[in-house]
């Protein structure tokens, strides 16, 4: 399958534009609650623009298509950049926008797949996403299904034993058809990635793991497009990784400069004014 | 899977007014106690405490200083600390590494955390060793909206399997506070949950002297009709359902019972002989291992048979959603206590 065969990908609404909305709709998430993982969402939009509107082959209308490429989400937190996404690629109606994280909901503040239409795997207990991958791409295999698996995770997940015995795994296996994205924003619930548990250098690991490894700004939609489709052409017999540096809070200048923790505080009066900001940088 | 949800998946929802929405509580909240005063940060305060008296002392975590409170140790006596990553495995062999060489070591995580993903080390590299590792787990049972990866619904009953393993429920900052040092002072492992940031002081506002003795349950309230022996934040459901149940001259009494292995079977067999009463174990866990199963055991092989019932959580993993409206939901909160003592009585 070529690329212009996917059918989200011949829409001619620029990725940029997807990438906005995707803040866009996250940042209205966060309004409801008062609260969420707001900057990693802003920081991963570019990726996930990429990923759901020029990477996958799914149906919108058909959530467990058995030829869809598979995307997990290994960080249950991220679930409402996912939500914004999933209801971009119209999976999940845009109405419910304001039910995030209400009782009742279908799109509880960490990301469960009993839940929500379109997320494959429960998230939450990280560093489970990639050895699901790993499995997922030996049982598409066994059925000669050609479909891709995407596994996004963290920086933070890179310190869970089972994220390497999964790179083991999937080299080992010569998994061809599983794609790690690693979200780079140097953050953790304690602090700086970089300043936790030194993962550096990073790119080489995976490479030495037996990995075909990219590393490009992932705010930078162009390099991100050329990096998954790099990923997906690639005649390395074997699983494929990209890491991305982000920037947390990307996108709404006066939240990229607060001091950046895990949980960005917002204030209940920001939402609207982030949303003002954002509004001014939108894309064509 | 939480299977009510799975069953409606596909359903679509209709958007509450904004005037009746609820939101899920952030994973930080503290526990809503209401007309209790609070302590900040109990845990991270004795430990500071106690490391300053005792060089053995060291606090290690995995990606989770600030949302266990050990990040006050790390504060104040940052060479005691020790950031291991989100590595909970590690964390749970270089404690006993630690502790192997005549360290003291606090190993904090979530509870969820510590009991599943780190099982096979603290059985095999803590506990058959017996070394004195402290590990001490925030988000114990239902304390946290986010859904089955992060409620710790059968800690309790994975740790109560576990050989030469003390197991530790604390109600409130009053425990937190005696138990650090118990801690330190019983030489082999121990398990206890943790609740953090701002906690509610439960114990001494019911009874004013009230000390933490690791091994012991205590009668925090007297009662005629009632006995409810209960653990953790649920004896605060309990005295908070007592004074109700007493508007009605309903006379319960409580027996608090913090440590929940080696449980206090003396105490407990005494207490649940006397005068005929209906006897009732409360617990922030599933009814599979925990407290209640516990109690009914050593009841029954000590001959005692009172009408027996049991609160706490289902077998079942449990939603996601605002915390008031699960512990309605699942009977953990004051009026679903309440009406369940009524209901039995
Ligand atoms: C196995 C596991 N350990 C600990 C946690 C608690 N936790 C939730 S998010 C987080 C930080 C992990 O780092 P990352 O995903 O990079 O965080 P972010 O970039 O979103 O700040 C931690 C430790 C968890 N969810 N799962
Ligand atoms: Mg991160």
């Amino acid at each position: 399958m070529t690329v212009d065969d996917r059918a989200p990908a011949r829409s001619n609404v620029s990725l940029a534009r997807r990438a906005w909305n995707i803040r866009r709709k996250a940042l209205l998430m966060g309004e409801v609650q008062g609260q969420g993982y707001i900057g990693q969402a802003l920081g991963i939009a570019d990726v996930l623009a990429a990923s759901y509107f020029h990477a996958l082959d799914y149906r919108a209308d058909e959530p467990e298509w058995e030829g869809r490429d598979r995307f997990l989400l290994s960080i249950g937190h991220y679930a409402i950049a996912l939500y914004a996404v999933l209801m971009e690629a119209g999976i999940l109606p845009e109405e419910e926008l304001e039910t995030y994280g209400m009782d009742d909901s279908r799109m509880p503040m960490s990301g469960m797949a009993s839940y929500t239409p379109g997320m494959e795997i429960t998230g939450g207990s990280l560093g489970h996403g990639l050895g699901i991958a790993v499995g997922m791409g030996m049982g598409l295999k066994r059925k000669k299904n050609p479909a891709f698996i995407y596994n996004l995770m963290s920086d933070g997940e890179l310190g869970e034993g089972s994220t390497w015995e999964a790179a083991m795994s999937g080299a080992h296996h010569k998994l061809d058809n599983l794609i790690c994205l690693v979200d780079f924003n140097d953050q953790q619930a304690d602090g700086k990635s970089t300043e936790m548990l030194c993962s550096e250098p990073l790119g080489d690991k995976w490479e030495a793991f037996g990995w075909f490894t990219q590393r490009v700004d992932g705010n930078d939609l162009d390099a991100v497009v050329a990096a998954m489709d790099a990923a997906r052409n690639s005649d390395h017999n074997g699983p494929r990784v990209i890491i991305f540096d982000t920037t947390m809070c990307k996108g709404v200048p006066f939240l990229e400069a607060r001091e950046i923790t895990h949980f960005v505080r917002v204030d209940a009066d920001e939402w609207g004014k982030a949303l003002d900001v954002l509004e001014e940088g939108k894309p064509a | 899977m939480t299977m009510a949800s799975m069953a409606r998946k596909y359903e679509a929802r209709k958007v509450t007014p904004k005037e009746e929405r609820q939101a899920t509580s952030a994973m930080i909240a503290s526990l809503a106690a209401e007309g209790y005063d609070t302590v900040s940060a109990p845990f991270g305060q004795a430990l500071v405490q106690a490391a300053k008296a005792d060089e053995r002392i060291v606090g290690l975590t995995a990606d989770l200083g600030k949302y266990t409170d050990l990040h006050i140790l790390g504060n104040e006596m940052p060479d005691r600390f020790y950031q291991m990553g989100m590595a909970e495995q590690i964390l749970m062999s270089a404690a006993a590494g630690m502790a192997r060489e005549g360290f003291i070591p606090f190993a904090t995580t979530y509870a969820v955390f510590a009991s599943r993903r780190a099982y096979d080390f603290i059985a095999m590299a803590i506990a058959e060793e017996n070394l004195p590792v402290k590990i001490c787990c925030a988000l114990p049972g239902l304390t946290t909206g986010y859904g089955p990866s992060h409620q710790a619904t059968e800690d309790l009953a994975i740790f109560r399997g576990l050989p030469n393993m003390t197991i530790i429920d604390p109600c409130c900052a009053d425990d937190i506070m005696g138990m650090v040092p118990a801690m330190i002072e019983h030489n082999g492992p121990v398990y206890s949950r943790l609740l953090r940031g701002k906690v509610p002081s439960v114990l001494t506002r019911h009874k004013p002297d009230y000390k933490f003795e690791l091994g012991k349950a205590q009668m925090i309230r007297e009662g005629k009709d009632a006995l409810v022996i209960s653990t953790g934040f649920m004896t605060m459901r309990a005295l908070d359902a007592a004074e109700q149940l007493a508007k009605d001259n309903v006379d319960v009494a409580v027996l608090h019972c913090p440590t929940i292995k080696p449980l206090d079977v003396e105490t407990i067999v005494a207490e649940a002989s006397k005068g005929g009463r209906l006897v009732i174990t409360a617990e922030n866990h599933t009814k599979v291992g925990g407290l209640g199963e516990a109690v009914a055991g050593a009841l029954l092989t000590n001959g005692v048979a009172p009408k027996f019932r049991m609160i706490g959580l289902p077998d079942e993993f449990l939603e996601a959603g605002a915390l008031p409206t699960l512990h309605d939901m699942y009977g953990l909160s004051v009026s679903k206590v309440v009406e369940q003592i009524k209901g039995w009585l």
